[in-house]
């Protein structure tokens, strides 16, 4: 239903709330009074994040045979599953990008028009630092690993290897 | 309390409505997202992890490591007003602020706060500088340079095909979000707002309210943000921003303004003096109405129909105003009816009436 301008009997296509002494008080408005008012336009709001989860809502709804097997993805990192994923749009992991790259992907692409791959500033250390990254994930679960068994001992060597280990970085 | 005593009584660099095109950019950020390898991103990493994230960052950046002269804020064990106040300075975002309290978070605030690097918020950092004022290079360049000295010391998850890997896949590649804050009330006041929101939309650039979290933008400030960091370079993207957006934006409030102007100066000095009688005389003011009369006044300033206050009063009174900032320059809490007292009180004496 349409709602009539609340000057004249014309359709109001400008609705506004205005804010005086803290009342808010509405004003719906057709064209030629609103102009006289000289009024305002509310808007639409799209949080950043909604762009993602449209995105993930889209492909799952796809449905097929195909879904059910990418519910069933684990990241072998750090044990997120592609359907937790989705729930929280957020990754758990770095290597969550690889294990989960097929069906990551496409969505990935729509997201950033098009964008599959990277462009633009590359860390000065790139040149091993995939190397390093795998090592210090090594040493960093096996020291979350040792601290919940309340291996203390080992904890404490791990936590030097790992501080050795990242001081002999630049 | 943090040591931020000081800084209530003044806005921020980036808010002194100084820089190129400060009639109508307020100011620019670009942010960059940033995740130590090794470790889980923030929201699957344990308690401990973070802890460890935490105390890494804080040595590098601080007396072991870099030496920089930074205020490290604890949020962990931070009054939630001062928490608010950082929020309010776009020192930290939303998220930062409330997360839960057994969470290890923190904010290391460079000087003159023209930076600040968030700690375990969605990923283990998030870089941002401030400029006032439309300075993308600027703000770039810097960003840059404290992003390289971090990355001379700590380990950075980065793979050659998504580039620099962050907590969520929109924000992977550069990791940079460059944001500007634009003051429009005239393309609001001609009800062109919604071209203006319909464009950027198309461009896949997100708008959104400065203040507040509901669709209106308080005020009339908005935040033009990019979307897309996956395939574009980050000189790529500033480009666009100072040579084709923002641009368009002016020139378009630029018309709205000259328009009002020209076909309806009286309902334009209404609007404008309206504000300021009312800011010059109220004994109660809400966060929102305050926000709307000091957008008109700007808007007046800024067009040359009022001359009996300078922009750079406005734009400290935008911030001043807010609810954390009244209650740290009163010293205490203050409930909302206090509040609203306190605030038509600061700004009758601002305004120097
Ligand atoms: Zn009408
Ligand atoms: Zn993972």
């Amino acid at each position: 239903m349409k709602r009539k301008c609340d000057q004249c009997d014309r359709p109001a296509t400008h609705h506004s709330v205005e804010i005086i002494k803290g009342q808010k008080i509405e004003k719906h408005l057709c064209d030629q009074c609103a102009a006289d008012e000289g009024m305002a336009v509310p808007t639409a709001h799209t949080p950043i994040n909604q762009l993602l989860t449209n995105f993930v809502k889209l492909h799952s709804s796809g449905g097929g045979s195909g879904t059910k097997q990418r519910e069933e993805l684990v990241c072998a990192g750090c044990g997120l599953t592609f359907s937790q994923f989705r729930e929280a749009s957020l990754l758990g992991c770095p290597q969550c990008y690889s294990d989960f790259e097929p069906s990551l992907s496409p969505l990935m692409e729509r997201a950033h028009e098009g964008g599959t791959h990277h462009v633009g500033k590359v860390p000065r250390r790139a040149g091993r630092s995939e190397v390093r990254q795998q090592q210090l994930t090594r040493l960093r679960k096996r020291l979350e690993h040792a601290v919940s068994e309340e291996n203390y001992e080992l904890a404490a060597k791990l936590r030097d290897e790992i501080g050795v280990f990242e001081e002999g970085g630049a | 309390m943090i040591p931020l005593g000081q800084i209530t009584q003044q806005a921020g660099q980036w808010l002194r409505g100084s820089g190129p095109h400060h009639e109508i950019v307020i100011s620019s950020r670009v942010r960059l997202a940033r995740n130590l390898a090794g470790f889980p991103f923030v929201g699957r990493s344990t308690r401990r992890q973070r802890a460890d994230v935490l105390q890494r960052v804080q040595r590098e950046l601080t007396t072991d490591g870099l030496g920089w002269d930074v205020l490290w804020v604890d949020l962990m064990d931070c009054d939630p007003i001062d928490r608010a106040l950082l929020m309010e300075r776009h020192l930290i975002s939303k998220h930062h602020a409330e997360a839960d309290h057994e969470h290890p978070r923190a904010v290391a605030i460079g000087q003159d706060e023209t930076f600040s690097i968030m700690v375990n918020e969605e990923d283990h950092l998030r870089i941002q500088v401030l400029r006032s004022g439309m300075q993308f290079d600027a703000a770039f360049e810097a960003i840059n340079a404290i992003d390289d000295q971090l990355e001379d010391r700590l380990d950075y998850a980065y793979s050659p095909r998504f580039g620099y890997l962050a907590a969520c896949p929109t924000n992977v590649g550069t990791g940079i979000r460059v944001s500007v804050m634009l003051h429009l009330p005239a393309l609001k006041l001609t009800g062109e707002i919604e071209k203006v929101r319909r464009a950027a939309r198309d461009m896949h650039l997100a708008v959104r309210g400065l203040f507040g979290e509901g669709s209106d933008a308080m005020g009339d400030l908005y935040q033009v943000s990019n979307q897309t960091t996956l395939g574009k370079s980050e000189r790529e993207l500033l480009d666009e921003f100072e040579h084709k957006v923002v641009p368009e934006i002016i020139a378009y409030e630029q018309q709205a303004r000259q328009a009002l102007a020209r076909q309806r100066p009286a309902q334009l000095d209404d609007k404008i003096w309206r504000a300021w009688g009312v800011l010059t005389h109220a004994r109660v003011l809400g966060t929102e109405e305050v926000l709307q009369l000091l957008s008109h006044l700007r808007l007046g300033v800024n067009l040359g129909r009022i001359a009996e206050v300078d922009i750079r009063t406005i734009n400290e009174l935008f911030l001043l105003t807010q609810p954390a900032h009244l209650q740290r320059v009163a010293g205490r809490t203050l409930e909302q009816p206090a509040r609203r007292e306190a605030r038509a009180s600061l700004v009758r004496k601002r305004l120097g009436v």
